[in-house]
């Protein structure tokens, strides 16, 4: 008899490929300024390590809530029997006014409307629980984040149908494509239950537009169907354009209180605007009365330890803290991502032009040797072995263009960007001067070559990579 | 189309019945000491709030444990960043040793086969989501939690099936009752997966006997099937027979690498032992190389919070510690649980004989009007309103036998169980069942119109907050 349930024996497949070379051969061999500068330079991780400082700055200033304390006195022990799954009152309304300031103050999100989860990834998950039933389906837009492939359909059944979008219009989408992207989903036999946007987008960095919004706001409302704005890198968006949320977008449109805005969820987490992924702090925000209630007995499954609710609340109700932390973070993305680019730039690599996150969205094309997904591998070998760099091809996001790669520039030091650029630089250059491939390089690209497995096998060994890499 | 998943429809309709009497009722009124003293107290609550004076002293004398520091630096941004599912070495080093050290050390944990989870409620889910496909079922002893009944169904469509234990025999698992039960699964189209225990058991209060647990190995053997046990209160059993854990029967039958012994699983947690429900620190142990590799990734949907994981696994590596903890939560449980036995049985009233848990199984039989579950809802009324305690029926647990309450006494400080304990006294010596006077018989008339049927009721509790185990 079968002794295991169909999830884990499934997986098992993804697993046996172990084709996680990048992550893999990082591991082996991780940079390190003075113990290991010839090792690899971790940029497939995006994590923004720029503004602890701030943080621990607050910390030393305000010791009380790390200790567990309160106005000097101890609460350790309401604290520790504290786990009921509305979330601690102080939490929840710290985070509403939170997102609100990352919105610029002109939306308002009611703490009562807002379910605490153990990040993000369980708040999506329970998304899923709450919205679709085994074979129903979300669409996505692709380029998306690996991840997702795993936190939206592994134990929910769940299908992810995707919206392709394509370097022709910056990676826009557009209504031809979601009209495809249903389409497809009824040739598959699929009910399709909603949309899906990461807002910023994560790999491509750039934060949706107001046209994109509204067409996701009608298009839902003529398909009757839901829209989810994951928006945990809200508080990324360094550029001159303000993050406009969708919640934003139902206000303009005058649609508050309407049968539609039930239907519109936003997700948010920590995790990237104050790089605190190890406290695993997630949130949904529903208008939804029933979603939130169901979310919020579904949260018993993942609930944020009450000491990291009560740091944070700590934190949070902070206004001077936020408001200087959120400028200041900001500022430091801003110039870190010109830094990349600009060093990018001097190697004859363009990136998608982006407003936010902790990544760019990188053109590696012309580096291929065809416009096919085998030599987007090759490519990213020889970035990994012989660059000594990580990062994500695109087609580990499901892009439908070879040649793409998501750069991470926000998780490591100043200097340790320069010589990763320094390094790609050079690398650019040897390819560059009339490929004088040496014989011994030739041989070695042929036994590369033939370590290339397909791309399903690829596909699913990226989704058994550690999840929280985002 | 339907807007919303079934899963979250279909939790509505209890929702809807609002029948959360005691708890409600308790909210509306809560015993304080000074502020409220003829409010509804809290007996249905399995927390454990004697020993908090133990950690707190720990806390105050390691400071940096709290403090993100590890000898005077500062390691906050290294916890900051640390979500790495396999959880943080030294504190599944340290839960590894604490769980062998509440088991004497006579079996030993390997920190690789352990996942951390969000609090036990997350790894008993976890766990089915590995072991069962939705429509197969798992046999439980009964009574058992109620949160079970949406930890390990609600999202993963697995079923329970229940395996009847009675008061003819303490409640103890008989061999004809697991037969009966696997019959029950096969008559109902079910595929059963495996069993699970809760040892020390929730709501008895009792350790699994040696011959128990033998059966059990028995026969998840012969049937090809899992065997979990949650052992969550692990560390509450305070006097003999003593803590067996299937660990070491394994050990003993000299099962240990064996198949069976991959089929063994463990679930435990620091919210019961140590009192720390609201950091959520829950874990799985198991052989199987498999279940430990697909449970580690499942944990990404639970991960414990990294602050939570460092503070724990300085307080646990700290083996004076957690050596003096054990011993003096031992001593002050045993002691509480004393208090509650003798005052019960003051009044005539009996428990299960227990060593374990935070709570008695309380046999109220004979003050039942007649045997049957209406009457038991009939008396949960009466305590709730009259005696104005808040305690647990047995019909919540799936108890087969109507009459018995579970009645918690580590959530409270000393005097206020003597004053539950005089309230009971006086329901119970108080005017005889005979001669009740008209306003009160009139209350009783109102009382029973409220009765909803016991479906209801059920779904109800598996509504109340589900932490409350």
């Amino acid at each position: 008899m079968k002794q295991l349930s169909t999830k884990v024996t499934s997986n098992g497949h993804g697993q046996d490929s172990s084709y996680f070379l990048g992550w893999e051969e990082y591991e082996k061999n991780p940079y390190d300024e003075i113990k290991n500068p010839d090792g690899m330079i971790q940029m497939g991780l995006a994590e923004n390590q720029l503004c602890f400082d701030l943080i621990e700055s607050w910390l030393a200033k305000n010791p009380d809530a790390a200790s567990l304390k309160r106005n000097g006195q101890s609460i350790f022990k309401e604290l520790a029997l504290f786990q009921d799954y509305h979330g601690m009152p102080e939490f929840k309304k710290a985070m509403a006014e939170f997102m609100e300031e990352i919105r610029g103050n002109r939306v308002t999100f009611d703490p009562k409307n807002i379910v605490l989860a153990a990040g993000s990834t369980s708040a999506n998950e329970t998304l899923m629980f709450c919205l679709a039933e085994p074979g129903d389906a979300f669409l996505l837009p692709t380029p998306y984040y690996p991840g997702f492939d795993r936190d939206l359909k592994w134990r929910t059944g769940a299908e992810i149908v995707p919206i392709h979008c394509s370097s022709s219009n910056g990676f826009q989408i557009t209504e031809s494509a979601l009209q495809q992207a249903y389409q497809q989903a009824h040739k598959l036999d699929l009910k399709v239950k909603g949309v899906l946007v990461t807002n910023p987008s994560n790999p491509l960095g750039t934060a949706l537009t107001r046209r994109e919004l509204n067409l996701l706001v009608d298009f839902i409302t003529s398909k009757n169907i839901h829209l989810i704005s994951d928006e945990i890198y809200s508080g990324t968006m360094f550029g001159f354009e303000q993050f406009i949320s969708v919640m934003d977008v139902l206000k303009d449109k005058k649609l508050e209180n309407t049968e539609v805005s039930k239907r519109v969820h936003v997700v948010y987490s920590l995790s990237k605007d104050l790089g605190l992924p190890g406290f695993r702090v997630g949130a949904i925000y529903s208008n939804d009365d029933m979603i939130v209630s169901a979310a919020t007995k579904m949260s018993s499954f993942g609930l944020v330890s009450s000491q990291t609710q009560y740091l944070l609340s700590a934190l949070l109700s902070d206004k001077k803290f936020t408001s200087q932390y959120l400028e200041e973070n900001q500022k430091r993305l801003k110039s870190r991502q010109k830094r990349l680019v600009s060093g990018l730039e001097s190697a004859g690599i363009t990136c998608l032009r982006s407003n936010a996150g902790l990544f760019c969205w990188v053109d590696m094309r012309h580096l291929l040797d065809t416009n096919t997904f085998e030599a987007e591998l090759d490519l990213w070998k020889k970035i990994v072995y012989n660059v000594k760099l990580n990062i994500s091809p695109g087609s580990s996001c499901h892009c439908t263009e070879p040649g793409w790669f998501r750069v991470c520039f926000a998780n490591m030091s100043e200097g340790t960007l320069d010589l990763a650029l320094k390094r790609l630089k050079t690398f650019v250059e040897s390819t560059d001067c009339g490929r004088m491939i040496s014989r011994s390089s030739h041989e070695r690209l042929k036994s590369l070559r033939k370590k290339t497995v397909s791309n399903w096998v690829f596909r699913v060994s990226w989704s058994d990579r550690v999840p929280d890499e985002r | 189309m339907g807007i919303l998943s079934r899963k979250a429809t279909c939790n509505t309709h209890g929702q809807d019945s609002s029948y959360f009497l005691g708890w409600e009722e308790y909210e509306k009124n809560p015993y304080d000491e000074v502020k409220n003293p003829d409010g509804i107290i809290q007996m249905g609550l399995a927390e454990n709030q004697l020993s908090f004076d133990l950690t707190e002293s720990w806390l105050a004398k390691n400071p940096e444990a709290a403090n993100f520091e590890r000898e005077g630096q500062s390691i906050f941004r290294e916890l900051a960043l640390f979500q790495d599912y396999h959880g943080l070495p030294s504190f599944k080093n340290a839960m590894a040793d604490f769980m062998s050290e509440n088991r004497g050390n006579r079996v030993s944990f390997d920190p690789k086969k352990l996942v951390l989870t969000a609090g036990a409620t997350s790894a008993n889910e976890t766990l089915m989501f590995c072991l069962a496909d939705p429509g197969e079922a798992f046999l439980l002893p009964t009574p058992y939690y109620p949160g079970f009944d949406r930890d390990l169904k609600w999202r993963t469509g697995v079923e329970i099936v229940p395996i009847q234990c009675t008061s003819a025999n303490g409640f103890r698992i008989t061999k004809s009752a697991l037969e009966e039960a696997y019959k029950q699964a096969q008559k109902l189209n079910l595929k059963v997966k495996g069993v699970l225990i809760t040892n020390p058991s929730n709501p008895l209060g009792t350790t699994t006997t040696r011959t128990e647990l033998n059966r059990l190995l028995d026969f998840v053997s012969r049937k090809n099937i899992h065997l979990i046990s949650d052992e969550i209160y692990s560390g509450t059993v305070f006097t003999s027979p003593g803590f067996i854990s299937v660990m070491e029967v394994l050990k003993e039958k000299k099962f240990e690498n064996t198949d069976v012994s991959k089929r063994v699983h463990i679930v435990y947690s620091l919210s019961k032992d140590l009192g720390l429900p609201g950091f959520r620190v829950g874990v799985i142990y198991s052989n199987d190389d498999i279940v430990v590799a697909a449970a580690t990734k499942m944990s990404s949907f639970g991960l414990i919070s990294s602050q939570t994981q460092y503070l724990l696994s300085a307080l646990l590596s700290d083996k004076n510690f957690t050596k003096n903890y054990l011993k003096e939560n031992q001593i002050r449980l045993k002691n509480r649980h004393d208090k509650l036995v003798s005052g019960l049985e003051a009044v005539g009233i009996e428990c299960l004989k227990s060593n374990a848990g935070l709570f008695c199984w309380v046999d109220m039989r004979h003050l039942l009007r007649s045997n049957t579950f209406e009457a038991e809802i009939e008396l949960w009324k009466n305590i709730i309103y009259d005696v104005k305690l808040n305690i647990s029926p047995g019909s919540s647990c799936h108890c087969n036998e109507p009459g018995w309450f579970r009645v918690c006494f580590a959530n409270m400080n000393e005097e206020t169980l003597k004053v539950a304990l005089n309230r009971l006294k006086m329901f119970v010596d108080g005017p005889s069942s005979t001669t009740r006077s008209q306003s009160e018989h009139q209350r009783l008339k109102t009382l029973r119109k409220m009765k909803v049927s016991n479906w209801v009721f059920r779904l109800s509790f598996q509504d109340r907050e589900p932490e409350e185990r």
